[in-house]
């Protein structure tokens, strides 16, 4: 109760709380001492990457992406054979055993004779171009508009968010098609563009609702008052701590939009040959799969597999950066 | 009811002894927020000005208008709900009001600086301390990353912060709320503003620290010779360090005094009120005096003196006049200097 003593009357304050700087100084220097030599100290980024090496499921998802991303980058690399080469004597031929690691008949033939390890293989850069893509295209267009609309608030706000109101409610899917059936040439980037123009809302929103948050936040109004410019404020104080989870929602969808581009190529309305894409692949399966399961066995599985690694890791980052998950 | 409050504010003026412009000088200040349920009257006509070197304290309740009028002087006020209606706010004589935007922002951190009360949510808690005191410096001067740091460091000493050198790539949380409340000081310090804003620096710190934080301004102040605005609802807090004191209530000020005056003799039943309802060691075991009622609703504050419903000094003409801010005497008329109140019965209450 120093205040009892501190603030009797008179005003000529007996001074209890005597022993100053001391005190304090011993109590924040022990622990600066202390765990400093374990490490050095972790931000929020710190912390998630910290939680992360020790979540398997981030490690599978991790290896399995490096795998994917070295696959669509050099295909080469993993298969001799020529993905469109077809020898019609190769008529949906299997080998019973799948022994013959990385040959060009290791899954088999399609209905055309091509070698289906090899289309596969060369399917996947179609699918990640297009996930990667469309996610970087929907990020930095959405997360910008989110970004303005949520910091400057008032009738740039109205005018962003009616805009992305009126966006989330075409279908995703019909509006791809309606789009794309305005092209007669697909080609990845046309594909790419038709997923982004519908798919931005989503990250809109996540963005603006964090920067609503971040920019009420104590920090933003302490930098605006030492003199900090809106650039500033913006991309040093608001956006990094608004980041996270457009990061996670955009990891996330990452994994729908390669599903996306299948469904349309399966549709016949996104990539066409000569782009090679598992959902043409799975399109083209479609006839045989009664009888030879294994044409769309491959291309499907590859197809599951890529939407999941890329799934897991949204779900691990969005563990990672959540305390309140940990 | 403008004239006899210039009076007032001129004697305020001659009492700080120190001639010339005043560093900060606020003018019939006003400031509203527009909400749903009407228009909440914050600040309604506040007066007051600092000199170099001088402490003003601006004491008052939550909701009293002290925080509001500190954050008009910022500029940091969220401008849709809020407006300034009238007033004048005069830095070097120059009107803030009505300068440009950018020419504002130039002011702010370079020649007047806030530190807040909660250093924890003021700090931004992915940025290093030292990233962020040196931001002062790179935004501000154009120094490289390096030079920077070195200042941040060299900051960081300044105000006592153990072991500078290792914890500048801390980040805020790593540090204990009197340390974070130093680099708080420090950012706000850093380029040697002419005014500080403190607003209730000490309020989210525990006793022996806000002691410590509170001699640490104090001593920076004295030794850059600084404006000092320091925003409290602690009367403890204020003994010490302020020069002036200015009573707030209900957006207005209601008393002003030279810091030892005000304690000696009130001449406003609130700041009585005030101080009789601090704890005392000599009135052990008697029930505590406190001010009766609530603060004022700020959407309908009562006509005539806003105190008026809480006041046991209340009659007629206080509940139909607004009283204004008049210079206080001594009974003989000798004026006092650079002492005002703001109530009908003010004779009543310093000498009755």
């Amino acid at each position: 109760m120093p205040d009892v003593t501190k603030s009797q009357s008179g005003g000529a304050a007996v001074d209890a709380v005597a022993p100053p700087v001391e005190a304090d100084a011993a109590t924040t220097a022990a622990p600066a001492a202390g765990p400093a030599p374990q490490g050095k100290p972790r931000s929020l980024w710190g912390d998630a990457w910290f939680e992360l090496r020790h979540r398997p499921l981030f490690w599978i998802s991790a290896v399995l992406l490096v795998l994917l991303l070295a696959i669509a980058a050099f295909p080469g690399l993993f298969t001799s054979a020529e993905p469109r080469n077809g020898d019609l004597t190769n008529h949906f031929l299997t080998k019973p055993e799948l022994t013959h690691f990385f040959q060009a008949d290791w899954f088999g033939y399609d209905g055309q004779g091509r070698s289906i390890y090899a289309r596969v293989i060369y399917g996947t850069r179609a699918s990640i171009m297009v996930g990667v893509g469309v996610t970087a295209v929907v990020t930095l267009v959405g997360g910008l508009l989110g970004m303005v609309a949520g910091y400057f608030g008032g009738w740039i706000d109205s005018i962003i968010s009616r805009l992305v109101d009126i966006f989330f409610g075409l279908p995703f899917l019909l509006g791809s098609m309606v789009v794309l059936n305005a092209f007669t040439e697909r080609k990845v980037y046309v594909v790419i563009a038709a997923l982004a123009f519908l798919g931005w809302t989503t990250i809109a929103r996540v963005m603006r609702s964090s920067v609503i948050t971040a920019k009420q936040a104590d920090y933003v109004t302490a930098a605006r008052a030492l003199g900090a410019g809106t650039g500033r404020i913006l991309f040093r104080h608001v956006l990094p701590n608004a980041l996270a989870p457009t990061i996670v929602v955009a990891t996330i969808s990452l994994g729908a939009y390669i599903s996306a581009e299948a469904t349309l190529s399966f549709l016949g309305l996104g990539l066409a040959d000569p782009t090679i894409s598992w959902g043409i692949d799975i399109s083209d399966a479609k006839d045989a799969i009664r009888d030879n399961p294994h044409v769309m066995l491959f291309p499907a599985g590859m197809l599951s597999l890529t939407v999941f690694a890329f799934i897991t890791l949204g779900d691990a980052v969005r563990d990672a950066l959540d305390p309140k998950l940990r | 009811m403008t004239t006899i409050e210039k009076t007032a504010d001129d004697a305020v003026r001659e009492g700080a002894g120190d001639g010339g412009t005043p560093l900060l000088e606020v003018r019939d200040l006003h400031v509203e927020f527009h909400t749903r349920d009407g228009v909440a009257k914050a600040v309604n006509g506040v007066n007051y000005n600092v000199h170099a070197g001088e402490t003003l304290a601006v004491l008052g309740e939550s909701g009293s208008g002290k925080s509001v009028t500190a954050q008009a002087i910022m500029g940091i006020l969220d401008m849709p709900p809020g407006r300034i209606p009238q007033g004048q706010i005069l830095f070097r004589g120059e009107d803030m009001l009505t300068m440009s935007a950018e020419d504002r922002r130039k002011i702010r951190g370079r020649k007047i600086a806030m530190i807040f009360q909660d250093a924890l949510s003021a700090l931004n808690p992915v940025l290093s301390v030292g990233y962020q005191l040196g931001e002062m410096f790179r935004v501000h001067q154009g120094l490289s990353k390096k030079d920077a740091k070195a200042k941040a460091i060299e900051l960081m000493d300044r105000v006592r912060i153990p072991a500078a050198k290792e914890r500048v790539s801390d980040y805020p949380h790593q540090f204990s709320g009197g340390m974070r409340q130093r680099i708080m000081i420090a950012m706000a310090m850093a380029l040697e503003p002419d005014l500080i804003i403190a607003d209730e620096p000490t309020t989210a710190l525990d006793v022996t620290v806000q002691a410590q934080v509170m001699d640490l301004l104090a001593e920076l102040q004295r030794e850059y010779h600084m404006g000092l605005i320091l925003i409290t609802h602690d009367l403890g807090v204020v003994a010490d360090v302020a020069d002036k004191i200015a009573v707030m209530y209900a957006g207005r000020i209601v008393e002003t005094a030279p810091v030892h005056e005000l304690y000696k003799r009130p001449a406003h039943p609130y700041t009585q009120g005030l101080l009789e309802s601090i704890p005392r060691l000599d009135r052990k075991g008697q029930e505590l005096y406190a001010i009766k009622g609530l603060p004022p609703n700020l959407l309908k504050i009562p006509t005539g003196c806003a105190f008026n419903p809480r006041c046991p000094r209340a009659e007629d003409i206080c509940r139909t006049e607004v009283p204004a801010l008049v210079p206080v005497t001594e009974q003989d008329g000798t004026e006092l200097p650079g002492r005002g109140s703001a109530c009908h019965f003010w004779k009543e209450t310093i000498h009755g």
